[in-house]
């Protein structure tokens, strides 16, 4: 089909309004169905077994007592997932962190699992499981993991991206550098330069919902997945591959997901519950409890940092370099790679460099989160950035207007930028009342930017239009915060019809062809531009109806508001027709109507947010207080604006979080100590402000209606933008995240001693 | 081991089960009356998405034994609604967008009915405080607050 994405400038009438979800009621009601609210006929109930050491050879398991004890119908171990990987390296780490094969990588790592006919049978069967571990030495620090003497956790690793091939196995699995121009001369050219080193501390998405999903294999090789996914279509290859099943007789069923954030883009435990069932030959429910979820899903790098910029006393930045380690958990992963792209894109640079180390550590294996890796470089780059702008004299903002890449800057990580948001929202901050709102006795304030790519990918949509007129939309891509609303308003806004017409659903992996999944803020910007493609596709058999119907060509037959018109004045008194009475006499006229559309979403326009926030530091205890918080960001086109306020509060208050209190806090047995959500303290109610929002509408070019996804940038900022305030507030540069109290009075106290 | 006979009352409605001594209310709702509303976020009683009321008192239905629900009155998320009425909570949830994911709400709804039942015009600070007990990662709590203030407004003009 020729669908032209390409943003023309036009005015709405559905989107951009604030109409109340479809799945809305379900969820008010306690109707709505997640992971673990579905069961089917004969259900067993899965649980898994999991390493209480961080790094230890399995030597052997001896599940006979286990088998033996009434009401288990299956038990499994990596004998039970055998490796039908063929040499793909990505999904043998995915089998391996399913199901731990030679070594058990860290604590809560699976080694073993069960089906009983009770929760109760099935936990007294893992006790009966005997693992005989030999346990090695381990390692859960980024930086340690990257000194020569450090336990090594996988010996066939040799560090990737080396000017010289390493001849010893390393933790390090690869370099990568990013960047342009002659940093070294950069520098020289600096009259101010800050050079610093940070450090984040691990944390997870944090979900309400713990994964979970009910699976059964049939005797005759045909399988169901019941799961809370972000992409039930990707899960369906990974399990398939990981099974030896042939994808096609794997149906995937995404649940509603309880919130997912990145975490639920991998499989975890789906392939054990398949294993599981197909040994049974009953349906499995596996739900994990929080304390595996935190042991074994998730969570983000923890990452150390060391920024370098350089500034002419006019504030022009000559220089910007940064060197980034990310820890990966035990399986290579791209992580720092992402952070050196995302470190310095925010600016105009002439000479910038970037490196980054991917390390592996004895902990659960690194999972994207909300803009993944982009949070903790900003932390790094705009701390920094606020410092030299302090040495220069300058006001932070303005320091960043003056250094803020434009439409035509190439960007640290490559490419041309088109027209971008980030100039806008620093502009929006600066002119925010916020900004000029009185701080009182020991209070801070900081501001600092973000950004985040945005991805588009393969996309489907199917749009069936009933014959009471109604639209039926099917999605592929997973609903994870209101997209069924935006897309069913850019439905009614194609069609010109009333949103009440439209139901918005996602459909399972054998309904629709294959959708790439919820991630990387791609949902409503990819769905919204196949909505888009399949409503015009349907609008072009409305119009054959009609023309058919008044006898005329189709040609003479325009698309307005909802109706067909006939054009020209010889059909000057045929009226129109709604698209109500071209969808009754369908059965007369050709069939059912329907617009499909399958395509690449590309050119997700680049995003860019602003932060302000106002902190409260005792200085006795070091505890702080958000006392005011304000987004301003870039949507494109904010289609369901009240969804998109959304996103930027729920990702500023998850940067907050992440900046004040949430860490992985590892013993020196190397196991997790706060796997709960009581020592893992996200925050509550009562520890936030409400939290202003700014929608900055700059059209994506490369969408009908200028769409840009939103998701995930609004958790960049609030490392840094909240390191600066309370930097502000004590006079003392925070260099390591989460800022708790003790960290903090420690900061406080070697400043004085200073 | 042997299971207990239990008698109670749920939304209303007399019911009866048996369950094990050691299964937990939020186990009953759910594995045996299949009232999946009330949610299980952590096991522990720290996120509140399995909150229920019994006897006028809001609890984690996760650390309420089965047993102990004999002769009480429950009330969860399934009888909130009157018919095809929403309560004013879940219609200001609804026009405030103050779910994203939702698997939170349920336990919202429940601690924000309990709280307005004892405190019809509370500030925001009340509010905020009120539902601590509750933890949602998808919004900030801006608009589940405001959905709170906006339904008690309505609810006292009722």
């Amino acid at each position: 089909m020729n669908f032209d994405p390409r943003y023309s400038n036009r005015s709405f009438s559905s989107v951009g309004t604030r109409p109340i979800r479809p799945d809305g009621v379900d969820k008010v009601t306690g109707r709505a169905r997640y992971g673990a609210d579905f069961n089917m006929a004969g259900q067993l109930v899965g649980r898994i077994l999991r390493s209480p050491h961080a790094h230890a050879v399995i030597k052997k398991i001896d599940t006979s007592k286990a088998e033996k004890l009434a009401g288990v119908k299956a038990v499994i171990t990596a004998k039970d997932l055998p490796d039908l990987t063929d040499g793909d390296a990505a999904m043998y780490d995915i089998l391996d962190n399913c199901m731990a094969r030679k070594k058990a990588l860290y604590d809560g790592h699976a080694v073993a699992a069960v089906a009983a006919i009770d929760a109760r049978t099935a936990r007294q069967a893992l006790k009966l499981i005997e693992v005989d571990y030999e346990v090695l030495p381990h390692v859960t620090d980024v930086d340690e993991a990257m000194k020569h003497h450090a336990p090594l956790i996988n010996d066939a690793i040799f560090t990737e991206g080396l000017e010289e091939k390493p001849v010893k196995p390393s933790n390090v699995t690869k370099r990568t550098q990013y960047g342009h121009g002659d940093v070294h001369q950069g520098f020289a050219q600096a009259d101010f330069v800050v050079e610093r080193s940070f450090k984040t501390e691990q944390t997870h998405q944090g979900y309400i919902e713990p994964h979970a999903c009910v699976a059964s294999v049939n005797p005759d090789g045909t399988a169901e997945l019941w799961v809370c996914t972000q992409g039930h279509f990707v899960y369906r290859q990974h399990c398939a591959q990981l099974l030896g099943m042939e994808a096609s007789k794997l149906r995937v069923t995404s649940s509603e997901i309880g919130g997912g954030f990145g975490g639920k883009t991998h499989v975890w435990a789906e392939p054990v519950a398949l294993a599981l069932s197909r040994k049974a030959g009953r349906p499995v429910k596996l739900v994990m409890t929080r304390e595996e979820v935190f042991r074994a899903s998730g969570p983000t790098s923890a990452t150390s940092i060391d920024v370098k910029i350089g500034a002419k006393k006019d504030g022009t930045i000559t220089a910007a370099e940064a060197t980034l380690r990310y820890s990966c958990g035990p399986y290579a992963g791209m992580w720092a790679e992402i952070g050196a792209m995302t470190a310095f894109a925010c600016y105009k640079l002439e000479n910038v460099k970037t490196v980054g180390y991917e390390v592996l550590v004895n902990r659960p294996k690194t999972a994207a989160y909300r803009a993944p890796s982009a949070p903790m470089a900003a932390f790094a780059v705009e701390s920094a950035v606020d410092e030299l702008a302090k040495e220069i004299g300058m006001d932070p903002v303005d320091f960043r207007i003056k250094n803020a890449a434009q439409e035509g800057t190439r960007a640290s990580y490559g490419p041309v930028y088109g027209p971008i948001g980030i100039g806008p929202t620093l502009e929006a901050v600066k002119n925010h009342p916020h900004m000029k709102a009185p701080l009182g006795l020991n209070q801070g304030r900081g501001m600092a930017c973000g950004f985040w790519f945005n991805f588009g990918g393969q996309t489907c949509t199917d749009l069936n239009i009933g014959m009471d007129g109604s639209v039926s939309l099917a999605v592929g891509t997973v609903d994870v915060g209101g997209s069924r609303a935006s897309l069913s308003l850019v439905a009614a806004e194609e069609l010109g019809i009333d949103y009440s017409h439209v139901k918005a659903i996602v459909a399972d992996t054998s309904s629709l062809g294959y959708n790439d999944m919820t991630d990387g803020s791609r949902g409503t910007f990819s769905s919204s531009m196949a909505t888009i493609s399949a409503a015009r596709n349907a609008i072009k058999v409305l119009r054959e109806r009609a023309a058919q119907m008044w006898d005329i060509g189709v040609d003479d037959v325009a698309w307005e508001k909802g109706h067909a018109v006939a054009k020209g004045e010889k059909h000057g008194n045929l009226g129109k027709l709604s698209l109500k009475e071209i969808a009754a006499a369908s059965g007369k006229t050709g069939g059912p109507i329907a617009g499909h559309s399958e395509l690449v979403a590309d050119g997700a326009g680049v995003s860019f947010a602003t932060h302000i926030c106002d902190i409260e530091v005792d200085p006795e205890t070091g505890s702080t207080r958000v006392l005011r918080y304000t987004v301003v960001q870039d949507a494109g086109k904010a289609v369901h604006p009240t969804y998109v306020e959304g996103q930027y509060q729920g990702g500023a208050a998850q940067g907050i979080g992440w900046a004040l209190n949430e860490e992985y806090i590892y013993g020196k047995d190397g196991r997790l100590q706060n796997p709960g959500f009581l020592d893992y303290r996200i925050p509550v109610c009562s520890d936030l402000p409400m939290i202003d929002t700014q929608i900055l509408e700059i059209p994506n070019p490369n969408h009908p209606y200028g769409v840009r996804g939103v998701g995930e940038t609004s958790i960049v900022p609030p490392l840094a933008a909240i390191a600066n305030a309370v930097s502000n507030a004590v006079g003392v540069r925070m260099s390591h995240i989460p800022m708790s109290p003790p960290r903090i009075l420690a900061a406080l106290e070697a400043e004085r001693e200073g | 081991m042997a299971g207990v006979a239990v008698s109670t009352t749920i939304n209303g409605d007399h019911v009866e089960y048996l369950c094990q001594p050691d299964e937990t209310l939020l186990e009953v709702l759910r594995d045996r009356l299949g009232l999946t509303g009330a949610k299980e976020g952590c096991g522990t009683g720290d996120c509140g998405a399995c909150s229920v009321i019994v006897d006028n008192r809001l609890v984690c239905s996760c650390l309420v034994l089965g047993a102990e629900a004999e002769g009480r009155q429950i009330e969860t998320i399934e009888g909130m609604a009157h018919g095809d009425q929403l309560h004013p909570l879940q219609q200001k949830f609804l026009e405030h967008a103050a779910l994203q994911c939702g698997i939170c709400t349920p336990g919202f709804l429940i601690a924000a009915k309990d709280l307005l039942a004892k405190n019809p015009s509370p500030t925001e600070e009340e509010i905020r405080f009120g539902l601590a007990g509750n933890l949602c990662r998808c919004t900030g709590y801006d608009k589940i607050v405001r959905a709170v203030q906006d339904a008690a407004n309505v609810m006292k003009g009722a």
